[in-house]
């Protein structure tokens, strides 16, 4: 018999080790050159226009609003903040492949992907300030949204614990046979996580239809991918797994949505996981807590910064079509800075949750104990005003 | 009725009741259970609802997590609460904490069950008690059960409740028959989360206890008895919300409080009941409170050695004595 637990084995008398590396690296799929030409200029007639001209449009917000949110976090108006900036192509071109009933699990560097589906400027201000508007009601650090209504997840920080969450959903959709699918982002760290071995291989054995997006930035703070993994990046470990997967050139919103787009059909279609990694680099600190100048030379930020900045690259596009021009530039970015200040203001001068926002949600019901807990609370806080802080209404 | 029917009656009634609910685990379906509290299920229900996973705790706890996240209602079952440690980030920080952080967007309807504790003979890696651990924990609830009414009642709560709830087993009382009323036996039968129970009404000394020591307490309560101290034994069955009320109220009549556990004593269920008392009843304690535990050591295997690592009887009942002074302190 050929055959070894439902598998043809082939057996041979050469002694052949796999080689660890490969002579041919994963291919990199990419639709525009970097300097934003058509590759394939006959390609020009499947694109929409409208929507080429909407990622633009979304991917120069989401570089505006971060470049502003991390200013305002220099500033001491906000805590914390992580961008995005360098991987808006990823953010947008993947968002706009899916449908608004995939079910989306973060890492913390896809704001875009809620940006897309309507969560509007306010909205994150609103929960980097934690204010009373703040959808999750100040319960968290800046950059962890959430939106049930537009099926984004609420950030979570510990690193891929959402990888098998999503497998999970996905499970759930496909018994409940919705015509979605769940899709995980991740960084090219978060695939040393035992989550993402564990997530990968249960999704192609229960047939979950997932999407695994992996952003391969090329750092995970200060740990470069070189010290991260010794394979040909990430889209290889897919074969391993039993996992159809693509490496996409993250920096070209046209690959990025064609690529999400094929692979979420055959997530849906075929009931099957599809792992797709998305090349890229973060320009940016790893959060407004690093300095990566300490340990990646300014030389190199810089240059990605400025020769492969994936906004400019479709822009050229859009430009070199006459879709889009300089005056069409300028009104945007002007009137999003204009935006942004007022959206700003207003997250700023709201006032915090009140004290009850501290006691409720832990569970379904408030129990006993915590009704009692908020009860003394309220007493001690009317009784010594002075000790605490002013802005926070004690209903 | 044995607690592994009652388990696997109350799982079987509450798959049938709700679609959404489904069990996973390590050889839950094609074995019928590593205990056999999934026998049959696989047979009725078939593969779509009872997942026979592979070995990753870490993996099927999220994978549970995140199905909850979407609107499924999982049963999560480890080999035994040992394992569960490979898991313990799903419990804690992808389930625990959601609701509350995703401010009531997320809830995680999702039951993680199994034996805990000390077996017979399984020693350091397979007898921790894990109640004083998950108990501490806000978002979670904490159910252990002791009789087959405790069983089917709690499990049935915990399955049909939005919030997360871990549910401590023990492996030796899975073969033990307790009666069980015909309202018991009724589909609908659930009970109450947060209530303890009064198991053996007293007047001396109260001694509460939880899971296989409810038992111990029973017999050693019989043995005290004929020496004319009168014990009322509460049986906790929720660890966290802890039933203080009863236990404050009970102290308030007996006066005297022993505390029963298999756990280890530092920072363990004894610590926290003795505390709620010290804090709502302290003038109607008699006596300081006494804690027994099991040894401060990993469980040693020789049986012997395993044995002196536990409480047994006696050791409640000198425990007992001391607190209504009718021996010095120590041994």
């Amino acid at each position: 018999m050929n055959d070894f637990m439902g598998r043809k084995v082939s057996y041979s008398s050469q002694m052949c080790f796999i080689p660890e590396e490969s002579t041919n690296s994963v291919p990199c799929y990419r639709l525009l050159s970097t300097h934003g030409d058509l590759l394939d200029p006959s390609s020009i007639n499947e694109l929409d226009k409208e929507l080429c001209i909407e990622m633009y449009r979304k991917m120069v917000t989401l570089q505006v609003m971060d470049t502003i949110f991390y200013d305002a976090q220099r500033q001491g108006r906000i805590s914390f903040y992580v961008t995005t900036i360098g991987e808006e192509a990823i953010n947008i071109g993947s968002a706009a492949a899916l449908n608004a009933t995939d079910v989306v699990f973060s890492q913390y560097r896809e704001p875009g992907v809620l940006m897309w589906r309507g969560f509007t400027l306010q909205q994150f201000a609103n929960q980097c300030y934690g204010n009373e508007y703040d959808l999750g009601k100040g319960r968290q650090m800046p950059v962890h949204y959430g939106s049930n209504e537009l099926n984004y997840l609420t950030v979570s920080s510990p690193i891929a614990t959402q990888v098998p969450q999503a497998v999970g959903a996905a499970y759930g959709l496909k018994m409940d046979k919705k015509d979605a699918c769940a899709v995980t982002y991740f960084g090219d760290g978060g695939t040393s996580e035992g989550d993402f071995h564990a997530g990968m291989n249960f999704a192609a054995v229960l047939g979950a239809p997932v999407l695994f997006i992996c952003r391969n930035n090329g750092w995970a703070i200060s740990t470069p991918t070189s010290e991260q993994f010794r394979s040909d990046g990430v889209a290889i470990k897919g074969q391993a797994y039993g996992v159809r997967s693509i490496r996409v050139d993250g920096n070209d919103a046209l690959a990025v949505y064609f690529a999400v787009k094929n692979a979420r059909k055959m997530a849906v279609e075929e009931f099957r996981p599809i792992l797709i990694e998305a090349l890229t680099y973060r320009v940016g600190h790893h959060s407004t807590s690093d300095d990566s100048s300490k340990y990646r030379s300014v030389d190199e930020i810089e240059y990605w910064r400025t020769r492969r900045d994936p906004v400019a690259r479709l822009r050229m596009f859009l430009q070199s079509n006459r879709w889009w021009d300089d005056e069409n530039e300028d009104l945007l970015r002007q009137d999003l800075r204009t935006q942004m200040m007022s959206v700003l203001h207003n997250a700023e001068s709201k006032k915090k949750p009140g004290l009850s926002n501290l006691f409720e949600d832990v569970y379904d019901v408030i129990p006993q104990n915590l009704k009692e807990q908020e009860q003394e609370t309220q007493a001690i806080v009317g009784k010594y005003p002075k000790d605490y802080p002013s802005d926070v209404p004690l209903d | 009725m044995t607690v592994r029917d009652a388990l696997n009656s109350a799982i079987d009634e509450e798959m049938s009741a709700d679609s959404k609910v489904y069990l996973m685990g390590e050889e839950v379906g094609e074995y019928q259970g590593a205990y056999k509290i999934s026998k049959g299920l696989l047979q009725k229900f078939g593969p779509d609802r009872v997942l026979d996973t592979p070995i990753t705790e870490a993996g099927f706890t999220g994978i549970g997590v995140g199905s909850a996240f979407y609107g499924l209602k999982p049963i999560v079952e480890f080999m035994t609460f040992n394992f569960a440690m490979q898991a313990i980030d799903h419990i804690i920080n992808s389930a625990a904490k959601t609701n509350y952080m995703s401010a009531g967007q997320i809830s995680v309807p999702i039951v993680f069950r199994g034996p805990n504790g000390a077996a017979a003979g399984v020693a350091a890696q397979h007898s921790q008690c894990f109640a004083a651990w998950y108990g501490s924990c806000p978002g979670l609830k904490v159910l252990s059960p002791y009789s087959a009414e405790d069983a089917r009642g709690l499990l049935k709560a915990a399955i049909r409740d939005p919030d997360p709830v871990v549910f401590l087993e023990n492996e030796i009382l899975y073969g033990e028959a307790f009666p069980v009323s015909a309202e018991v036996l009724d589909p609908s039968f659930v009970l109450p989360i947060g209530k303890a129970k009064i198991e053996r009404e007293g007047t001396d000394v109260t001694v509460t206890a939880f899971s296989k020591m409810v038992g111990y307490a029973l017999k050693a309560a019989e043995i005290l008895e004929k020496e004319g101290i009168n014990v009322e034994v509460i049986n906790l069955r929720s660890i966290r919300p802890l039933d203080r009320a009863t236990i404050n109220q009970s102290v308030r009549k007996t006066n005297r409080l022993v505390t029963v556990e298999e756990g280890w004593p530092q920072h363990g269920i004894g610590a926290e009941i003795c505390t709620s008392v010290v804090e709502e009843s302290f003038d109607y304690l008699d006596a300081p409170v006494e804690r027994i535990t099991g040894a401060d050591v990993p469980m040693p295997y020789a049986a012997n050695l395993e044995r002196m690592a536990v409480p047994q009887i006696e050791d409640i009942v000198r425990a007992v004595k001391r607190a209504c002074s009718r021996s010095a302190r120590g041994k």
